[in-house]
């Protein structure tokens, strides 16, 4: 029995569900006597394939060539099927992020094959593979039965524990190029603005700095990302304060926006709606500041402070820096 | 140029906390039903192509005689036309089912240049019709879109919302095109509008008028099946108010609970 695992990068920097997908396979693997495979695409890669052995593959189908300089789905989906047709897997697992989620609904799309997007639990059972998902945006969880093998799986970020990685593992990389050349690729990537440096990405986040209606404008979110920085936090917001046009939409969390599960969600000023719960109350812990006693999100928090949070955020930022000096 | 919008008819997001998995797996049963809200943005899209390139708006959903109501929307806010797909074969379809039934509706319409719908819906979650859309009907795929930049010479370019950035890129039509909410703000249709949609004569298409069998859709085709839908248990919490004289106070309080005692800091 195997288990290819793709893992997703940017720029050659690799999201951290990537590792955790890759660990969650390589417990499966181990409990089944079986082997895990990992498919690498991007441009100078190698040293992500070092890695992928060191976080538990077996083997690794290294795809390295200037066509995969960008992620774009075309050379990415034949590269996929190239390296499942070279493993013969059970299971191809994805993290759930936006390109692996992409790459592998078209994966499953091309070969015919079962997809389980976004599962936070996936486990062999009778040949078969089963998963969980959040369905009805968070609110029911759907266990599915995959009647394809392989099965096509996306496991949610944050859901799986980091491994460890370990630099003595040994495994072998099978160098691969490109599957489909660059005049069989349709689609052109003619500009990228990355975004600021240094902010953090909701979705790999550990800890989320968010603000509400509460935070007032576009520079009440100044304190909020004072105190995100010093945290290596990542900024969210709720609906209210997005579509009140505070902060851009990709800082949304909630039923219309990402679905996170920070170890630490701190709410700054969101009176918390059931909508936004739904993205977020899977946190492990819940910080409510809000001048509200009666606003819903303290029923779903672990921590409240009834408080102004303009008062508040700058004092935990100051005394923070003190602790951290 | 023609605009074919893929939406679908799912339970209104405020109604999503109350479901129960007997309401859901009965056809979200006594719901209040609405156009699913990411689909909006792609009805909404639909209607400004073609106010800038010129052209047809279709708006298409499969699903039984309710999902009219939904089509009747994206008529009232500016949908040329509707057309519903529908036969009691395709009940229990999964993604790819859905996926075909859809492909084969866009094809049984005469095509389309561009072919909208919203990222995902908000009950089935699974962000992925879409996708099968274009495998099905074999054109480009763009996702995460957030403006259509152009449409030209058989070409298509649009920015994509990545979580590292903006991706402008370009691929020829037909194209499959998933968008996010910060392509457009939906109009809310005027009275006349609603009125008049609400006399639309919606035609169906069957299986027959499609072309598919039913070992092809449905229940009998799906891959992936569902076993059981449950409840997701609550995470058990009990709040603890942190008080304190001053601001400083309740920061020094609050970080003791988060480094000393959850260690998430």
């Amino acid at each position: 029995m195997s288990i290819l695992v793709w893992i997703d990068h940017f720029g050659g920097k690799v999201q951290s569900a990537s590792w955790e997908t890759l660990g969650k396979a390589r417990s499966l693997a181990d409990a089944t006597d079986g082997r895990v495979a990992v498919a690498v695409m991007g441009t100078d890669v190698r040293d992500i394939a070092e890695q992928a052995i060191a976080y538990g593959a077996d083997v690794v189908y290294l795809y390295d060539d200037p066509v995969y300089e960008h992620f774009r789905l075309e050379p990415y989906a034949a590269a996929v099927k190239d390296a499942t047709t070279s493993e013969n897997p059970a299971l191809l697992l994805f993290p759930a992020t936006t390109r692996g989620r992409d790459v592998s609904a078209l994966v499953a799309c091309q070969m015919d094959l079962g997809l389980a997007p976004d599962a936070q639990e996936v486990s062999f059972q009778d040949g078969k593979v089963l998963a969980e998902r959040p369905v009805y945006s968070g609110n029911l969880i759907a266990k599915v039965v995959v009647e394809t093998t392989p099965a096509v799986v996306s496991l949610r970020p944050r859901t799986a524990p980091m491994p460890e990685a370990d630099t003595s593992r040994q495994g072998e990389i099978v160098e691969k190029g490109a599957v489909i050349g660059e005049d069989a690729i349709t689609t052109q990537v003619l500009n990228f603005e990355e975004k600021a440096v240094g902010e953090v990405s909701l979705t790999d986040a550990r800890i989320i700095v968010s603000g509400g209606r509460g935070v007032k404008g576009p520079e009440g979110f100044e304190p909020l990302r004072e105190l995100a920085q010093l945290l290596g936090a990542a900024i969210g917001a709720s609906r209210a304060a997005v579509d009140a046009g505070w902060i851009s939409y990709d800082h949304q969390v909630g039923q219309t926006g990402k679905t996170v599960r920070p170890d630490l969600y701190i709410a700054c000023g969101i009176s918390g709606a059931i909508q936004h719960q739904a993205g977020m109350r899977e946190s492990k812990i819940i910080v409510a500041i809000n001048k509200d006693p009666d606003a819903p999100i303290f029923q779903i928090a672990d921590y409240g402070i009834v408080d102004d949070l303009f008062k508040i955020v700058p004092a935990l930022t100051e005394e923070l820096r003190k602790r951290l000096d | 140029m023609k605009f074919t919008v893929l939406l679908k008819q799912t339970p209104d997001t405020a109604e999503l906390p109350k479901i129960t998995p007997e309401q859901a797996l009965a056809g979200n049963q006594g719901v209040t039903k609405v156009v699913n809200p990411w689909d909006e943005y792609a009805v909404e899209e639909g209607i400004r192509l073609k106010e800038r390139f010129g052209g047809e708006t279709v708006a298409m959903s499969m699903g039984p005689d309710e999902v009219d109501e939904a089509l009747k929307s994206a008529l009232a806010m500016g949908c040329d036309r509707a057309v519903r797909l529908w036969d009691e074969s395709f009940e229990g379809s999964d993604v790819w089912g859905t996926a075909l039934v859809l492909a084969k509706g866009v094809e049984k319409d005469g095509g389309a240049d561009v072919i909208l719908t919203g990222k995902m819906s908000v009950d089935g979650n699974s962000g992925a019709v879409a996708h099968g859309v274009a495998c099905k009907l074999g054109v480009s795929l763009l996702t995460q879109v957030a403006k259509i930049v152009d449409i030209s010479d058989g070409m298509i370019t649009v920015e994509r919302l990545l979580d590292e950035g903006r991706e402008t890129v370009r691929a020829p039509l037909p194209a499959v095109v998933s968008v996010v909410k910060e392509i457009n703000e939906p109009r809310y249709p005027t009275f006349i509008r609603i009125r008049k949609a609400s006399r639309a004569k919606i035609p169906v298409l069957t299986a027959a008028d499609l072309g598919l069998s039913p070992d092809q859709v449905g229940a009998a085709a799906a891959k992936v099946k569902w076993t059981e839908l449950v409840k997701p248990p609550a995470k058990k919490r009990e709040v603890v108010i942190i008080e304190g004289e001053t601001p400083e106070e309740k920061a020094r309080k609050l970080l003791d609970y988060l480094m000393n005692v959850e260690k998430v800091i």
